[in-house]
């Protein structure tokens, strides 16, 4: 059982503030993601985590335990940095066994520990080595060698893959997915990445200028964004958003929006609005719910509203074609099945899944 | 057609014959010039250790300047053990001695303090640490002839005047500035990571110098223990002021030798004198070299 409770913790650093009252709860064996762009103190609030960043206020448990003022040593946490940090001057061996000879832990439990560890992750042919002579991935594993060798309660993960290429980073995410999943640890796992954020998290912290945006598991935060900047954030291509005025059409409210050659269309609003919708919203709509139009479809999906746009630029990545689209004043980007791509320069009738589609506030940028 | 091929072809190789003649003569000059600033060093040198094994007659005759017409070692005896220098006729090696004697500890406590300095000034950095080492830094620009009185005041106070104790003292001090420069540089571009690492490891403030920091810091020791060893043991100031006689560094006796001469000037032993006080630093730097600029640039290039 291991548990990690943070109350509005905030960290100053002189009259800067990094971190502004930050509320998060990881359950046993939960994986937490914390996610945002650099500069959003998803590292630091990580750093505290692990003792190495002092509290400016607010309180950080492991296990329902107050660790505020308690040593990194002391807290029973295990950290894999974004450079691995492993020490270069050891081997892999040393590096594994190094927190067990601080602690004073009887040689024979020793070998018995990194015997485990070695055979779990595959590095046994790699005791020897030192880190100068290990790859990319092959440091990776050992990082983790040493965070798995101690049986920590909880698990810190800084930016773990983003050293690595492309196609080892995929890889490595699916491993460190089965390892959580054979382990059963409670992790925090920090990443700028949201597809990483997706794929690993049970549930996801977006972060953004110091304070938790939105705490949700992966669906919600895809599908239902708390706000603009979470749903700008996680997705690629990003969520489009286009300004609609709010109108009625025969008892129903829509979203009136321009289109081409000074058109206006008017989009049905599916869900239900509350009493206080300003008239002008922010129409957030991301680009596998906009669609080729045709009737078959919209027989399938009642909730699919046509519109006219000009087709601007086509980019083929294989498995499919975006497409950016000129709707009214605004570029839309829309993600098409290879097969039925628009070509550039032609107008096109879109079909746009309204049950999909968000609604922004454009002042406060929440979401309605 | 082929003929444009081949006229293109001629014009290629006429610009390549071109080109190759530029790049000889650059190389010309290149090696030229530094042949000659190799010999302005060197020249002395040769002349020094030419005349340490020529005949003090023969030098007299034939000038300081000139090629060895005869071949012999007495001169290196007698600068080592019998030449009189003021009253006293033990030749260099007491001095010799007293150099080491104070020129290895000086290098070593410096060195070990530097280390540990620039270990704490790098990654242990506390509220003022960074005011603290721009203090230190003014020592590397403090001429050391400002200190002198402090220095007779302070050896005074501590009984430790006309003793080499009283030196490694002033070498020391003197030379920590340098030492945490250089150190704590170094030690600046370790990732911090690695701390970060060995902290969650249960590693403390010494395991984590003695495990990590020391193994990789052979390069910048070397750099450190060369300046030193070099500065210490060629340094002449404070060991004509504050020593005399028996206590002279070898620097300071080598100037006693000179003046101490009361008919002829013994080139001979005057030559292998100076190359006797000259020779450990030479050859600490001949064992050290390669890491030498290899651990300065380190330490520098950032």
């Amino acid at each position: 059982m291991s548990t990690l409770t943070i109350r509005s913790l905030r960290k100053n650093y002189g009259s800067v503030e990094v971190l502004k009252g930050i509320d998060l709860e990881a359950q046993d064996g939960e994986f937490i993601a914390l996610v945002g762009p650099s500069g959003c103190g998803k590292s630091t609030l990580l750093a505290m985590i692990a003792g190495l960043e002092t509290v400016t206020s607010g309180e950080i448990r492991i296990d329902g335990r107050l660790v505020n003022s308690i040593a990194p040593k002391d807290r029973d946490i295990a950290m894999v940095f974004q450079s691995y940090a492993l020490y270069p001057t050891m081997t892999v061996r040393e590096n594994i066994t190094f927190g067990m000879e601080s602690r004073r832990v009887p040689k024979p439990q020793q070998d018995e520990a990194v015997k485990r560890v070695a055979a779990f992750l595959q590095i046994e042919p790699l005791l020897r080595r030192k880190p100068g002579q290990l790859s990319g991935g092959q440091r990776q594993r050992v990082a983790m060698g040493r965070a798995l060798v101690r049986d920590p309660k909880l698990f810190l993960f800084d930016e773990p893959l983003s050293n690595l290429d492309a196609k080892l980073r995929v890889d490595m995410r699916t491993e460190i997915k089965k390892l959580h999943h054979r382990v059963g640890k409670t992790t925090v796992y920090v990443t700028h990445d949201q597809v990483e954020a997706m794929t690993l998290a049970s549930r996801i912290a977006v972060m953004h200028q110091g304070s938790v945006q939105q705490f949700e598991e992966p669906a919600t935060i895809y599908n239902r964004p708390a706000n603009m900047f979470v749903a700008g954030f996680m997705g690629s291509p990003a969520m489009n958003f286009l300004p609609a005025e709010l109108s009625e059409e025969g008892g129903r409210p829509t979203a009136v929006l321009p289109t081409v050659d000074g058109k206006t269309a008017s989009l049905p609003i599916v869900q239900a609005l509350p009493s206080d919708t300003p008239r002008q919203l922010l129409l957030g709509i991301r680009p596998e719910h906009i669609y080729r139009f045709d009737p078959d479809l919209a027989r399938r999906k009642p909730s699919i509203a046509q519109i006219d746009a000009v087709v601007e630029l086509v980019e083929p990545t294989g498995a499919e074609t975006m497409a950016v689209l000129r709707l009214g004043g605004k570029e839309v980007t829309g993600r098409f099945d290879p097969d039925g791509t628009p070509r550039m320069g032609e107008t096109v009738t879109l079909g746009i899944d309204m049950a999909r589609a968000c609604l922004f506030d454009p002042t406060t940028q929440r979401l309605i | 057609m082929a003929d444009d091929v081949s006229l293109d072809q001629m014009h290629d190789r006429h610009a390549a014959t071109v080109a190759a003649r530029r790049h000889f003569l650059t190389r010309f000059v290149i090696y030229g010039l530094l042949v000659i600033f190799a010999a302005i060093y060197l020249v002395p040198l040769l002349v020094v250790v030419l005349n340490s094994f020529r005949d003090q007659q023969e030098i007299a005759r034939n000038g300081l300047i000139s090629l060895p017409r005869s071949f012999r070692l007495e001169a290196w005896g007698q600068a080592w053990s019998t030449y009189c220098i003021g009253g006293t006729c033990e030749g260099m090696q007491r001095n010799f001695y007293n150099s080491l004697k104070m020129t290895i500890p000086a290098t070593i406590i410096s060195t070990v303090v530097g280390a540990m300095n620039g270990y704490i000034l790098s990654k242990w950095r506390f509220k003022g640490s960074e005011a603290l080492f721009t203090c230190m830094l003014l020592g590397v620009f403090i001429p050391g002839q400002i200190s002198l009185m402090p220095w007779a005041f302070i050896l005074g106070n501590l009984g430790l005047s006309n003793s080499t104790y009283g030196l490694i003292v002033i070498h020391v001090i003197q030379g920590i500035s340098f030492t945490t420069l250089f150190c704590r540089n170094y030690y600046v571009s370790i990732p911090d990571d690695l701390i970060k690492a060995a902290r969650i490891d249960g590693a403390g403030f010494w395991r984590i110098f003695r495990k990590i920091i020391l193994p990789l810091s052979s390069p910048i020791l070397i750099v450190t223990v060369i300046w030193q060893f070099t500065g210490i043991w060629n340094e002449y100031l404070f060991g004509v002021v504050f020593t005399s006689g028996q206590q002279q560094p070898i620097t300071a006796a080598l100037v006693a030798l000179t003046a101490s001469g009361t008919n002829v000037r013994a080139y001979d032993v005057m030559s292998a004198a100076v190359l006797i006080g000259a020779l450990p630093p030479l050859l600490i730097y001949l064992f050290g070299g390669k890491y030498f600029v290899r651990g300065l640039t380190q330490g520098a290039i950032k």
